[in-house]
């Protein structure tokens, strides 16, 4: 859909799953669920994440895939792997700093999010941010987004790699990058 | 005696709950063939009553579809919602009308069922007297099937005694509005929660309990709201607050006197707002004299500084709204509770503008629409009383009976469950009603199912309590009749049939008029549709507070859901119900009422040390009659876990995941832990869905609210030992 964005934001999630339940009833791959859902640490809070493919502008599952089976639509949606092609080899899985290819072992295939493009072609929004109840998945314009407490960010650091998303993290105002390396953090004096 | 014919295992074997995980046809049966139509009806469970499209083919629900344009939830699901279509596949599905047998139950004629139920009530009635029948109903039922409910027990039957499953979630707010405002009801839509600068939220988890209400606070909150939460536990909405008050449970009443305390201590109250539109404040202020800041933390464990910040900000923001639910309304003081919340309303003006007031969130599915046209035990059609002479003369006349035929009041739903123990009431038929595992102190409630001379349901799958009948007759599921309901605001929707009952079940108001003709009092119940129950109860609520005349299923479809009152066809509806501060009592003033503290029915000490509170979680429903049969929302919480902080666990050397035995002083049972830090060290959280060993309602008290004869049942007493070994839960 022409001018949406994705927006995910764990402290607004409730833990419920509906996006896991619902994603399951997506017509192209029913019966299986593509949210990554998590419990952070139950013993110190309620806090959950539920979480859709990041859709990386340089995507490190296709980078590794050894059978060139993963594509990016024009649109910069990051599909699952091609059926033909993908020998389930297991190198996305490996690969992705997200977390996010699974392989389906009666498909013998890699599936992932796809936003939901058979949704969103025909002007629906994709179906986890339609039933999501408490803002925790987001699919809306950039404008409805600016009203938010949080602000969006698309860069992920993981060590030295950096990582530019389509997909956005609300975070609190005034970050830059999401990282997650303490060091980045610190100051550790004129190092050079 | 109805005990159950069989042991639980076998009635469980035969009747489930079995797990249903897959649609008709399976996974891939819909790219092959897919839905003929999409019905835009409602979701069959909670108060929110979203917006929903089931997918049908052949006669079949075989999906959903999010319905993005109806206004309260643009789409937006739960996870009950999203496998709600489930349900109506279930291989669980009680297809014939059953009679029990030695060793269980065998199918019967539809005549056979009818004729023996009818027989056996006034055989009853004969032998005991009129009133040793009881009827039970339903919140989820449909508006116009509660209103044949009431209609039913009082002209068919001619008992006094009927009563509904909503005296476990709404009636202590009820009594509340009712004794301030005059009208029970959410005076507020909830388009009004995003305008409000404070939102004070006390005993609600609306992370868990009201999923989409979620929406509302978040917007309130990027509006710049202040968000406080009142809570034994940091639920998941807590995260966000602003202010959160660990509240320790059964205390909401000193915590709301000494914020009311604070206000008036500090000339903060709304002068103006008071001399006008309300009466009683001496005697309220009187009433909260004693409750300091020190006093209402020693009583709550919320930190005197919390509770004059809370008050504060309340009662310097433009605008504010208090929403509340079964956290204070489980209380044997629920309905205190509830007037102190807007008492506190009241003395900072906060009502009557848009953007500010209080509001109950409705738990049942159609628990604000199933309480107003008569299934409720002191209450006729449109809200009103059974023991008003003008209400009993306008619904007489309807029904074309001298008001002298009407009974009057009879008991409340545990009040009829503790008549039947005592061998006062001896029969009961129930619709859609799981007692055994949501009333308290589940094993009076079964000793007493033993005991009745005939117990008939009417149902669609066998529930726990549904075990002691002995005739199941199997109704309908919510999607396959039509019907009004009225979701959490007062917004009355139209639930749209999408589907026929399957062959031999019947829908509930072929049932109840087929029971009423075999009573002989067939005149009174011709109804072929759901659409000529609503011609007379718009008719017989005409007039009252809660007035439908003016709605009919058109004109919901139009308006995408109407507030009542709507008095005539061409009447708006009402979303803000107390305008410009004006009650439903006769002079129009808002009143004040005296609330004083007391101590639980089942307290605290050295015997029984800690507090036992219960509640939802998010993928169950209620007694889980329905959700416990839906595999996937099992498989999210499939067990009840005991909630413990880490400090009384380690008194207890107890780690997560360890078998612990709960004891009150009535009952034990064994669960696993979770060792959380999300709840108050000396508070213990169970959720109350299942049934047998697994039971939190084993383990509670029958302890009454005086007034609005709701259970106590988020305060108990309890004590812990540690074991080593989890029974089968069965």
């Amino acid at each position: 859909m022409f001018g949406y964005e994705f927006y995910v934001d764990p402290s607004r999630c409730i833990g419920c799953q509906s996006c896991v339940e619902a994603c399951e009833e997506c017509e192209t791959h029913r019966g299986v669920s593509m949210i990554n859902f998590d419990y952070l640490d139950r013993y110190e809070t309620t806090q959950t994440a539920a979480y859709v493919c990041w859709h990386c502008e340089e995507p490190t599952c296709a980078m590794v895939c050894p059978a060139d089976a993963i594509k990016v639509s024009e649109d910069g949606v990051v599909r699952s792997a091609l059926k033909p092609r993908c020998i389930a080899c297991s190198n996305c899985v490996l690969a992705c700093p997200f977390g996010i290819p699974k392989i389906i072992p009666e498909y013998e295939q890699m599936m992932k999010c796809d936003m939901c493009y058979d949704r969103t072609s025909i002007g629906k929004k994709p179906m986890c941010a339609t039933v999501c109840p408490s803002q925790a998945l987001s699919y809306v314009k950039p404008e409805q987004i600016a009203q938010r407490r949080e602000e969006p960010t698309n860069l992920f650091v993981f060590g030295s790699q950096p990582v530019k998303t389509r997909v956005k993290m609300m975070t609190p105002p005034g970050t830059d990058a999401v990282s997650i390396d303490v060091i980045d953090y610190m100051w550790e004096g004129h190092l050079g | 005696m109805a005990k159950p014919p069989a042991s639980v295992e076998e009635l469980r074997e035969r009747f489930g709950p079995h797990l249903h995980y897959t649609p008709p046809g399976g996974w891939s049966d819909e790219s092959r063939n897919p839905a003929e139509k999409l019905v835009k009806t409602h979701c069959c469970f909670c108060g929110q009553q979203c917006g929903i499209q089931l997918k049908v083919r052949e006669n079949r629900v075989i999906g959903f579809e999010p319905w993005e344009e109806f206004p309260f939830n643009e789409g937006k699901l739960c996870p009950k919602g999203v496998k709600r279509y489930l349900q109506s596949s279930h291989p669980d599905r009680l297809l014939d009308p059953l009679m029990r047998e030695a060793g269980g139950f065998r199918k019967a004629s539809w005549e056979e069922a009818l004729s023996f139920t009818a027989t056996r009530i006034r055989e009853i009635q004969d032998r005991y007297g009129k009133d040793a029948v009881a009827i039970y109903g339903g919140a989820s039922l449909t508006t116009e099937k509660s209103y044949l409910v009431g209609k039913f027990a009082r002209l068919a039957v001619g008992t006094r005694h009927v009563d509904y499953n909503g005296r476990l979630c709404m009636v202590s707010a009820g009594v509340a509005y009712k004794l301030a405002f005059g009208v029970d009801r959410s005076p507020i839509p909830w388009s009004d929660i995003p305008k409000a600068d404070v939102l004070f939220i006390i005993g609600s988890n609306i992370g868990d309990c009201s999923p989409i209400t979620t929406d509302y606070v978040w917007r309130c909150r990027d509006r710049g709201g202040k968000l406080i939460i009142a809570d034994p536990r940091l639920n998941p909405i807590a995260r966000n607050a602003d202010l959160f008050l660990p509240v320790r449970p059964g205390t909401d009443l000193a915590l709301l006197m000494g914020m009311l305390h604070v206000i008036l201590r500090d000339g903060l109250e709304n002068q103006q707002f008071i001399e006008k539109h309300t009466t009683g404040f001496e005697a309220v202020m009187e009433s909260v004299q004693a409750w300091n800041p020190h006093a209402a933390a020693e009583k709550t464990g919320v930190p005197p500084e919390a509770i004059e910040n809370a008050a504060r900000w309340i009662a310097k923001a433009e605008h504010a709204i208090v929403l509340h639910a079964r956290g204070i309304e489980h209380q044997s003081k629920g309905v205190e509770n509830c007037l102190a919340v807007i008492n506190l309303v009241l003395a900072t003006g906060h009502l009557g503008r848009e953007g500010s007031g209080c509001a109950m969130i409705t738990g049942q599915g159609n628990g604000q629409g199933g309480r107003e046209h008569g299934q409720k035990c002191d209450q006729l059609p449109g809200q009103r009383t059974l023991t008003d002479p003008a209400g009993r003369e306008h619904v007489a006349k309807v029904w074309g009976i001298s008001p002298d035929e009407l009974p009057q009041p009879g008991y409340t739903a545990e009040e009829i469950m503790e008549a039947i123990h005592r061998g006062e009431i001896k029969a009961l038929l129930s619709l859609c009603f799981n007692p055994l595992v949501s009333l308290p102190d589940a094993n009076y409630t079964r000793e007493a199912l033993d005991k009745l001379e005939f117990f008939g349901v009417i149902d669609f799958f066998l529930s726990e309590t549904a075990h002691h009948a002995d005739v199941v007759l199997a109704g309908s599921l919510q999607e396959e009749e039509e019907g009004l309901s009225c979701n959490v605001e007062g917004r009355v929707i139209h639930i749209r049939k999408a589907v026929d009952p399957p062959p031999n079940a019947r829908t509930d108001t072929w049932i109840l008029c087929e029971l009423a003709k075999r009573l002989d009092r067939a005149k009174f119940f011709p109804f072929r549709s759901s659409g000529e129950v609503l011609d007379e109860l718009r008719e017989a609520s005409r007039g009252g507070h809660a007035d439908y005349y003016g709605i009919t299923y058109e004109r919901v479809d139009q308006h995408m859901g109407l507030f009542w009152p709507c008095p005539s066809l061409d009447h708006p509806g009402t979303p803000h119900l107390l305008d410009g501060g004006r009650s439903f009592h006769p002079d129009g003033k808002c009143r004040f009422v005296t609330t004083e503290w007391r101590e639980s029915g089942d307290p605290v000490d050295e015997q029984y040390p800690i507090y036992l509170t219960t509640g939802r979680v998010v993928s169950q429903y209620l007694s889980g009659t329905q959700t416990r049969r839906l595999g996937a929302l099992v498989d999210i919480y499939p067990e009840p876990l005991l909630e413990i902080h880490p400090r009384l666990a380690q008194q207890y050397g107890i780690a997560d995941g360890d078998a612990v035995t709960i004891e009150t002083r009535r009952a034990e049972i064994t669960l696993r832990v979770l060792v959380t830090k999300t709840i108050r060290p000396d508070t213990v959280f169970i959720p109350y869905h299942w049934p047998g060993k697994q039971s939190a309602n084993r383990l509670t008290h029958r302890t009454l609210d005086p007034r609005s004869k709701i259970p106590e049942f988020k305060v108990s007493a309890c004590r812990l030992r540690k074991t080593s070994q989890m029974e089968a839960p069965i």
